[in-house]
Formats: structure tokens, sequence, C-alpha cells
């Protein structure tokens, strides 16, 4: 069963339909803001009006004197907590700044920052109170730029904060939090040996994950202190240790039940209501709801960081790559913590190269604190060296593919990020590239193509998993994290295949934070990997039982019992089902039940390619995308249809991103366009049907086969795009989004 | 001041009380407890909040509870009878076309009252009339995938 | 401040005696425009007044002389009409352009243009087919043209007691019609970034014998450009005719520059818009004189 290398599956990597299918088309499935409890109580949040000022006070008073208001509070209710990063199990996290994101202490650092909140009997008579609170505040100089940001002269946000990673300590504090720098080889001499040096700076604007599910949550805390949390994220407990952090309350006396998720995307791996509905809960002794509006979650959440990559890339003229030397500038926003060196590391890690360099900068600005979005730092940073790579291949006259495939890396190579990579599929995934039809469709004037690589590491950590075997024979498979795109559907065909038995007799379910072992986020794509690793070691330890129990029925040795398509198997006796094993349980030992827990090692990289054909409205400077196709290598596809999914839906957010989403600031630094109308996502209408190719090259690293799908599908569609409009107008466009307007001005410039 | 309405939902006759500018949205999820309609951005440009009122597609969000009075109004929680899922949310099912599911309840009413008018709409004609459902996770292909394979489900059960 | 009484008259009398007695009042007919002013503060009215039941209000009659579209009447039930379409086919455009078909469901070609929207489609469509405002107040019934109905952004020309009942157009001869283009970075669910509609007439030359072009999001109101229009009337709209009307509708755009486009990227794609409606405009009408013959 553990064949992954013959693919000798029988469940896995068919197309089942997913176990929690029916309660979300019908409109029964639960998501955050669709809890309620009795006696529950509506909280609203009060956010700056500025992006930067100092809070001189805050008068609750009036709000707290309306009839209906049962609490009000400021970030006074929370601990102030000492800064520094810990190790919180998802991650480095410094909780200080945590906690003055989710309530500002001192000084409001972006527009939209929580200052205050209200818990009242309805939602309508909370807003009222926001409007009675008063609060008084300096207004301080801001920056929402982080070109800007790092200047000499530049507004400083943390007056503690000095650049870490500099060869001589920092004298003044400044907006850029650290420099990290990683080098081989000897660039200067990499430089010499080259024909062809191109060298470009990228801007990447700000985008948000753009999840249709607003964050919410319900929070009872009872008069014992026990603190029950209802809430969407991709990690309840991530939610329940960050709460306990916040609010400086045991871990232990916090239970939160995941509600389905709405989308996350690396978006929902924080908290920012459940602590305020908490102290508000508390206060008020009643439960308390809160669901942001979709200007909040513009404002307040998430985003994507901005970024500036400076990428200077030397090749002879057979297109091998003598140097690499490149500056990742990722925006932090209000708080350390970008994914800078993240993106840095990955963006080197298809090529081989022997001279090569990166610096990560980690800028603050006066925006919201930034939050994963996918592979995290990867698609900015794959932005420049694809679209570097790209113009070389254009002026040496070589396939970009083939220039690739020249320079990638294989099994057995190191890595750029240090570790030797075992069985890759890049080259696969770049020769299935080549030789797709849509690779050789024929361009039309004002057409043009584009080719991009893009890589995401692919993460293990801790997950837990319990399989509950019921007389009859059903099979609850119980795991922790958050299905946010079918991932009880991989998890029960994991299930079934371990078990040998039919998928129908499976019931996957997602346990709250006290009914299964911990589990890290739903995040990094690690979902289908670990937890689906713990599964698989769990139902493995079924079948162990079940063989010793069919033994002990038949009054055989151990060793002479396997197991068989779901049964235990002896000559001279019939076999005993997993049903049959389960009727018995009572006289063999008892229920039929295993956990396993497990922190992951060997996850497998991922390789994706996206081959992207646009043609563009010479008089208005509009792209269309004609053509689009998702190469990946997954490992193994546990479930071809959200595998695809996956690679459609990153594809598509990476097409938004490259074309038309980005944060527009005022002078004032407040967002323009927190609303779907004006932030433009793409919508059905502007896409055509997105070609996906699936490489399956298993991951020696997990039982079968499995990588992780999700980060990927976002790394290449950046650069494939603007490759694909340079290409159509002949241009060398660097700045995203590809605007309309800055296509039309790159035409006229021509 | 509250205001009495009396409507129709899915068929069934309803009464409740709003303040003149509650949403229809709000009145559904929050007083009437059908939390299928979701709500994701409260200013008509997701969808994830359609119904049909009076056999037109609507925005809840973007009406008012009052103006439901006397009308008909159908939500995701009478688009399947018991039993039996409507082909759309079939569809949707047996070709992945959801992965979170946040914004399927508003592509399932929409979808089905495209099909309702229009038996065998093409690939652009789906993607134009879903244009004002926003899903961020699939890409829409394999929602699109869906529709038109519903749309052919239904013409040949018709048939 | 929250809203205190919603009325729903049910006649034209009733909903203009409201209005004229108490102020505060906000006329409601499809409402995807007002709840969303409403929720972002933009407007807070005291009391709403919903016509949509006022008799005949939403109906649709197209006869031999002209269109009749009911303030209140959803665009859907505009577009969906074959025969509609065929005649009016830029302005049908246009109405099928406004927001979702969700939207569609609600909206109204009356409520687009009270709201006066510099970018709403459908007035520079209406002001090319030569679309007059049924406008009725306490003082009695008026007619205003549509290109005078708004006068600034979100500023019309009712008064306090005035209500917009009904539209009409004109039906267009034979070698006549009509287009609209407008330019948005997504096919769908924007905002124009600038917009124009043609409506012209070919001599049985084809020869453009008359012609009204409007232009939208490129100044405070939609504005009728009867420069653009002289530039390609008496032509057959030749490379050069059509350069001229770009230019003409360019140097009649005085734009503002925001999030949705600068005021120079404006000036350029009014033009381009322009020159395209004009040159389907004019396609569509040598489709009907040929079709007469
Ligand atoms: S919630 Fe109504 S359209 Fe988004
Ligand atoms: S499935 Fe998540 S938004 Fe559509």
């Amino acid at each position: 069963m553990r064949d992954a290398v013959t693919n000798r599956f029988k469940v896995i990597g068919t197309r089942s339909v997913r176990p929690d299918g029916i309660e979300k088309v019908t409109g029964q499935a639960n998501y955050g803001a669709d809890y309620s409890l009795p006696g529950m109580l509506w909280a609203k949040v009060l956010r700056s009006p500025h992006a930067h000022a100092r809070i001189t006070s805050i008068d609750l008073s009036a709000a707290l004197a309306m009839p209906g208001v049962h609490a009000a509070i400021t970030s006074d209710v929370f601990p102030d907590l000492k800064a520094g990063m810990e190790d919180s199990g998802e991650g480095e996290v410094d909780f200080h700044d945590l906690s003055c994101n989710v309530m500002a202490r001192d000084k409001v650092l972006y527009h939209g920052h929580a200052v205050a909140a209200v818990a009242a009997t309805s939602e309508r008579i909370a807003e009222q109170a926001l409007a009675a609170i008063k609060v008084d505040y300096e207004v301080l100089p801001h920056v929402v730029d982080i070109g800007v940001a790092m200047a000499a002269d530049a507004p400083v946000l943390h007056q503690d904060m000095f650049t870490v990673g500099l060869a001589e300590p920092a004298a003044a504090p400044s907006n850029i939090a650290s420099r990290s720098e990683i080098s081989q080889g000897d660039l200067a001499a990499g430089f010499a040996q080259a024909d062809i040096i191109v060298e470009r700076s990228y801007r990447i604007p700000t985008a948000h994950q753009g999840y249709i599910e607003p964050h919410a949550c319900v929070v009872s805390v009872n008069q014992d202190g026990q603190v029950d949390i209802w809430a969407s994220s991709q990690g309840h407990f991530m939610v329940r240790d960050y709460t306990s952090k916040v609010l400086g309350v045991a871990v232990g006396s916090i239970k939160v039940t995941p509600a389905e998720i709405g989308g996350g995307f690396g978006g929902k791996t924080t908290v920012y209501l459940e602590p305020v509905a908490a102290a508000l809960s508390a206060r008020s002794g009643r439960p308390v709801k809160m669901v942001m509006t979709r200007e909040e979650v513009f404002r307040a959440t998430g985003p994507a960081a901005a970024g500036i990559v400076n990428v200077r890339i030397g090749a002879r003229d057979d297109g091998k790559l003598t140097a690499m030397d490149s500056e990742v500038i990722l925006d932090a926003g209000a708080y350390k913590g970008s994914p800078a060196a993240t993106g840095a590391r990955c963006m080197y890690a298809p090529y081989n190269c022997d001279n090569r360099r990166t610096v990560a900068l980690d800028v603050v600005t006066n925006t919201a604190k930034t939050a994963a979005y996918r592979a995290p730092g990867a698609p900015q940073a794959h932005l420049g060296v694809e679209c570097v790579l790209n113009e070389i291949a254009d002026s040496l006259d070589i396939d970009p593919i083939d220039l690739r495939l020249l320079n990638a890396v294989d099994e057995g190579d190191r890595a750029f990020f240090g570790a030797k990579y075992r069985a890759i599929g890049l080259k696969q995934t770049l020769e299935a590239a080549k030789a797709h039809p849509n690779y050789h469709r024929p361009l039309a004037n004002g057409q043009g193509r584009g080719v991009a690589v893009g890589f995401w590491f692919n993460f293990g950590l801790q997950s837990s998993a319990t399989i509950n075997v019921h007389e009859g024979g059903t099979v609850a498979v119980i795991t922790g994290n958050p299905d946010i795109g079918g991932s009880r559907a991989s998890m029960a065909l994991m299930a079934a295949e371990a078990l040998g038995v039919p998928l129908e007799t499976i019931k996957p379910h997602i346990a709250d934070t006290e009914s299964v072992g911990y589990n890290d986020l739903t995040g990094g794509s690690r979902t289908t990997f670990a937890s689906g690793w713990a599964v698989i070691n769990a139902a493995e330890k079924i079948v162990e039982s079940c063989r010793q129990r069919a033994a002990a029925l038949w009054e055989v040795d151990v060793e002479t019992v396997s197991w068989a398509d779901g049964a235990a198997v002896c000559a001279g006796h019939d076999p005993l089902t997993l049903a049959q094993l389960a009727a018995k349980a009572d006289v063999t030992g008892g229920p039929l039940t295993a956990s396993a827990s497990l922190n992951a090692k060997g996850a497998g990289p991922g390789f994706a390619v996206s081959l992207c054909d646009v043609s563009v409205d010479r008089d208005t400077g509009k792209v269309d995308i004609i053509s689009f196709t998702a190469l990946q290598d997954v490992g193994k596809a546990i479930h071809p249809g959200y595998v695809e999914g996956q690679m459609e839906g990153g594809a598509v957010q990476g097409i938004g991103w490259a074309l038309n989403e980005e944060y527009i600031f005022d002078s004032q630094g407040r967002l323009e366009n927190p609303g779907f109308l004006d932030y433009r996502m793409p919508v059905a209408s502007d896409l055509p049907m997105i070609d996906t190719v699936i490489i399956e090259c298993p991951n020696p690293g997990h039982p079968y086969g499995v990588r992780g799908v999700g980060e990927p599908p976002i790394c290449a569609p950046m650069p494939a795009v603007t490759t694909a409009v340079n290409h159509a107008i002949g241009a060398h466009l660097t700045t995203l989004p590809l605007t309309p307007e800055r296509v039309l001005a790159a035409l006229d410039s021509l | 001041m509250a205001i009495h309405v009396t409507t129709s939902i899915n068929a069934e006759p309803v009464e409740f009380l709003c303040e003149a500018d509650d949403t229809l949205v709000h009145v559904l999820r929050d007083t009437l407890n059908l939390t299928g309609t979701k709500e994701g951005c409260s200013t008509g440009d997701c969808g994830a909040c359609t119904i049909v009122l009076d056999g037109r597609l609507a925005c809840s969000c973007l009406v008012l509870g009052v103006e439901a009075e006397g009308k008909s109004i159908e939500t995701i929680e009478g688009v399947a009878t018991p039993g039996a899922l409507h082909a759309v949310q079939q569809s949707l099912l047996d070709h992945a076309g959801l992965q979170c599911g946040i914004c399927t309840p508003g592509i399932v009413v929409a979808a089905r009252a495209l099909l309702e008018r229009n038996a065998d709409p093409s690939e652009e004609e789906v993607r134009y009339w879903l244009a004002g459902n926003l899903c961020r996770c699939t890409g829409y292909d394999k929602i699109i995938r869906a529709v038109l394979a519903a749309a052919q489900d239904l013409r040949e059960a018709a048939s | 401040m929250t809203v205190s009484r919603f009325y729903s008259p049910q006649s034209i009398a009733e909903a203009t005696a409201i209005l004229r007695q108490q102020s505060g009042c906000q006329v409601l007919a499809g409402g995807t425009d007002l709840l969303v002013q409403m929720r972002n503060g933009v407007k807070q009215p005291e009391y709403i007044v919903d016509i949509k039941e006022i008799p005949g209000i939403r109906d649709v009659t197209l006869t031999n002389q002209g269109l009749t579209l009911g303030a209140a009447a959803p665009a859907q039930s505009v577009t969906e009409r074959p025969d509609i379409a065929a005649a009016y086919p830029g302005l049908v455009e246009a109405i099928d352009m406004i927001g979702s078909t969700q939207i569609q469901g609600r909206c109204s070609v009356g409520g687009n243009l009270c709201n006066a929207s510099p970018a709403a489609d459908t007035v520079p469509a209406l002001i090319a087919v030569g679309a007059v405002c049924h406008v009725v107040g306490g003082e009695g019934v008026r007619q205003v043209r549509v290109e005078d109905f708004n006068t600034g952004p979100g500023e019309n020309c009712l008064k306090r007691d005035e209500l917009l009942i009904s539209l009409f157009i004109p039906r267009p001869g034979v070698g006549s019609a009509d287009a609209y283009l407008r330019f948005t970075p997504r096919t769908e669910m924007d905002i124009a970034v600038v917009g124009a509609g043609v409506s012209l007439s070919l001599d049985p030359m084809g020869t453009v014998s008359a012609a009204r072009v409007a232009i939208g999001a490129a100044a405070p109101t939609a504005l009728l450009v009867e420069e653009a229009a002289a530039a390609i009337i008496g032509t057959t709209l030749e490379e050069s005719a059509l350069a001229a009307l770009a230019a003409a509708a360019g140097a009649a755009a005085s734009p503002i520059s925001d999030k949705r486009g600068s005021a120079g990227y404006r000036t350029k794609v009014v033009g381009v818009m322009a020159r395209r409606a004009a040159q389907i405009a004019c396609d569509r009408a040598q489709q009907r004189q040929r079709r007469a013959h």
C-alpha cells in the first residue's frame, strides 16, 4: 500500500466527491459569522483615522453610558507583553507586536489600526457607541512606501527598532528591521565570466489575499475563566495559543472550535478579533460576536507585502548562469516580519549557479501588518529573477525553457537555501511545458508569451490524528487542521487507502483543540503532507491492532495474519473485515481506536511553471489573458480535482496581482480602495480556462509521495504575465500592476 | 421604530420586524437564522449574498428588509428538495467546483437562475452571468465547467 | 443617524406630497447605489421614499414613436427585450454594463441618472440617443433633456418635491444607430474610467448626416460634445474624421485624476472610445440601411 513509486493506489488519485460537500452547496455549513449563542452581544472596533499618530487620551465613558452597551475596552485590558521573538510553534512571533496590532498602545501605526472596542446588544448600538468614544491623537508624519521608509530622513515608526544584521551595530533607529545576506562563491569573478549581464529593479504593490469571508468569531468567557471560541481561521490551535498570549491566560483554559473557513491563503494565520471578543465577554459576562466589514478586512488584515526587488544576473553566451546578485526588500507593514528572507531563498532555488548573493531587507511602514499570502515572499522575489532570465534568453536568442533546463537543479544538487535535493520534478515540469501545445500556438500581432518558474519549500511540522472505528465499520478520521480547500477529501482518501476500505465508510472530522492532539497551522501546504501522514500512521495502528485481534480470535500467531482489502486474512480462516472486527471489539480488547502524531520532516520541494499568452490593446493599454497554462510537480495528487483547483486558483491570484490588484493610498496614508469595486480581483469574465498539467514526481520523504500543492501556483504567474506583456509591446515594464495606464505609457514612450 | 414585514421566503409565509434601514441580508442571517446566504462585502460587489427576489436575482445586501413586504424571496436554503440536490449543486460537487465554499451559495442561486432562462449557455455567457460572484479560491474554471455540465444534465433530463 | 421612516407611496401625488412635507427624504428605486452610499455614510437620509410601488413606474414600453422607460424599471426588464436591443443597441449595451447580473435585477436607468455619477454608463448613451426626462413635482410637469439633468457630481436638477417618472427616447430612423463603449480595467464589475456614446444617421450615400456624441467620466457630468459630432457630420468616417472626432472628444474632456485613472489617461482614452463607438454605430446604421432595402 505504501508503494508510492509504482503508483499502485486504489482510491488515492480518484476524483471523489468531498465529504463536506453537501453542507457547502446547500448553505448548511457554518462559517465564522454563522455562529450565534443565546444572550450574545455584538462588538465593534474603533479604528484609527490616521496613518501615524500618538494616542494622547481615550475616553470610553460616553460609550459605556449608552443604553445597550455592556462593555468597552482599550489596550489597557491586555498585559503589556515583553518584546522579542518567541518560537510559537508557528514560526517566530513577537507577541508584543502582535498584542499592539490587536489593539494599539501609545501609538497608532496605520489607518484602520484598532484603538478601542465596544460590546452592545446589537451591531447598530455598538456602532453608535463607537461614535461616542473620544480619542485624542497627536498626528505624526507617516510613510507608506517602502522605498521612502528606508530613507534616512523618513518618519520612524518604532523608536526602539535598530536594524538587525548590519556589520556595525546600528547607531540610530530605522524602519529597516533587519538585513540578512546569503552568498556563495565569488560574485565579481562570476560577473567577469559573463558574456551578458542584465540588471533591473522591480516594484510590486501591496496586494490582499482577498478571501471572500471576513474574519469572524464568537467568544464566551465563563465565570470560572474558561474561554470558548468559535472562529474561522487557518489554525484553531494558533487561535488558542495567540489568544492565550495576548490575554495572559493559560492555554489550558481556552478551547477553540473551528468554524468552516471561507478562504485564507495565509491571511488567517494570526488573530485580530478573538482576544478583543474575549476581553469584552469577560467584562460583560455575555458571549460576544465580532464580524469584520470588508473595509476592515482591507484596512486592517492581511495584506501581502509590497516589494522592491533588484536583480543582476550574468550568463555566458551558451546560457549558463555565472553570477546572480539580488536585493529583496519587502514591506512588513506596521510591525517587523516581512517574508523578505524567505522570498530571497526561493527565487534562486530552481537554478544552479556558483556565484550568487541575496540581500533581504525587512522594512516597516505605516500600513497594516502584512500576513502570508500563499508562498510568502516568493512571488515578489521570483518576479525579479524570472523576468531577468527571460530577458537574458531573449538577448542570447535561447528558448527561455531551454535556458532554464540548462541551469535547472536536479536530484543531488545542493539548493541555494542549503539542503541537498532529493528527487524533484523541475526538469520534468519544464519539459512538459516545452512540449505543451500552448507553448507552440502561433502568436498574432499584439500578442506576447511569457514563461516562468516558481518554487516553494513545502512544510511539514506538527500534526495529530485520531481514528475511531465504529460498529458497522464506519471510520471517523479526526484531524485538527481547518479544511480550507478540500483537505477533508484528501484525509478520507488517505485513510481509505491505508485501511483498504471503501471511501464511503470514512467520515473525516475537524475537531476542536480539546479533542485532538496539537496541530500547527493550515499553511505552507503542509496539511495533506503532514496531517495526512498522521492519518496514515493512525490507520496503520488500526491495521496493526486488527491483525492482533484477528490473530487472537483465530488463535494463531499474529505474524501469519496479513491485511488486504480492508480485512484480516489468514490461511484456513474466512477473512475478518474491519466491520466484523469492530463488531467484536468488546471481546478483543475494547474500542478500536488509534491516534498518531508527528513532527513531519522530509517535505518535498515543489516547482511550478507558468505559460502565459496575452494580447494588448495598443490604444488603451488593456491586457487580456488569452491562454494560461499551469504546470506543477505535486509529488502525488491525492485528489486531482482539488490539486488542479489549487493550481487554477493560484494562477488567477497571480494574474490579478500582475494586472490590477494593488493598494492605493492617498496623501494622508489612507487606503483609497478598501472594497472589491476598486480593489480589482479578477472576475469570471476576465479569464480564459486555465490549463493545468499535474506532474507527479513522488516525494521520497512521504509514504504516499505527497509534496504539497497550494504555494507554487502563485509564484510563477507574475513574471510569466509581465514577460508576456513586455514581449507583446516590446517594452521592459518593471512596475506592477501592469495597469492599462502603465502599459499605455510604456507604449507611448517606445 | 421597528417595522413589521410580511413576506414569503422559499414559499413559506414569514413575518419579521426590522428597522427601516436594515438590509435584507441582515434580516435573513441574523433575524431569521437563514445563514446559508453569506455576506462578503455588503456593497454588491461579491455576490455571496445572492437571492432571488420576485423572480430576479438580487444582492440581498442591497435590498432593505422592508422592501421584502409582499414579495417572494428565494434563498440557497430553498434550492435543494429533500433528498435531491439541484443539478447545479450536484455538478459543483462532481467537478470540485468549490474549495472553501463561501462563494458557493451565491453561485448556486445565480447559476440556477441562468439555467432557468438559458438552457444552453455558452462558456462566455456563463462567465458574464457569474461576473458578479467573486470566487477567490478556484480561479472560476471548475465553477464554469460545473455550470456548463449542469446545463447539459438538465437538458438531457428534459429530453 | 438612522432612517426613522420608510414610505412606500402608491401614487405620484402621494410621493411628491411626502417629498414636499418632509425634509431629509431620499428617494429609493433599485437601491443599488443608495444602500452603498448609506453604508459608507455618504448619504444619511432620515426618511426613505420607495417609489417602486407607484403604478407604471416600472413599466417599459416600446412603440413606433419611441421607448418609454419607467424611472424604476429594473435594468434587466430592458436588457431582456430583444426588440429594444434591436432599436437601441448602444443604449441597451450601456444599461447592461451597470453592475452584475444581481445588480441588473434591481438597478434602474432612472436611478443611474439621478445618482448623477459622472461615470454612470447610461448617461452618455441616453444623451447620444436624445433621451428626455419626464419630471413631476408639486408645481407640475416638466421635460428635461438628459444632458441638462445632472448639474454636478452627485447633483441633479430635481427640486425637493420633484420626481423623475420616466425617460422617453425617440425611435431612430432607418439609417440611424447608436453605440456605447466604456473603458474599464476588468471586463465587468468596474466603474467606467471613461465612456462614450455615439448615435449617428447616414444618408443614402453613406455620409453621416447627423450625429450626437456624449462622453462620460471625463467631466463633472456626462457631456454632449457638439464639436465631436461636427467632426464626423458630412464625412464617411474616414480616418481623418475619426481622428478629428477623437481629438474633439479629448479636447472637451476636463477629467480629474483619481484612483481609477489620471486625467491624462482619461483624456486620451475617451477619444479612443468615441472613435470606436462611432465606428460601431456607423456599421450598425449601414446594416439597417441594407436591411431596409
Ligand atoms: S455581500 Fe452582497 S454582494 Fe457582497
Ligand atoms: S470556493 Fe472559496 S471563494 Fe469560491
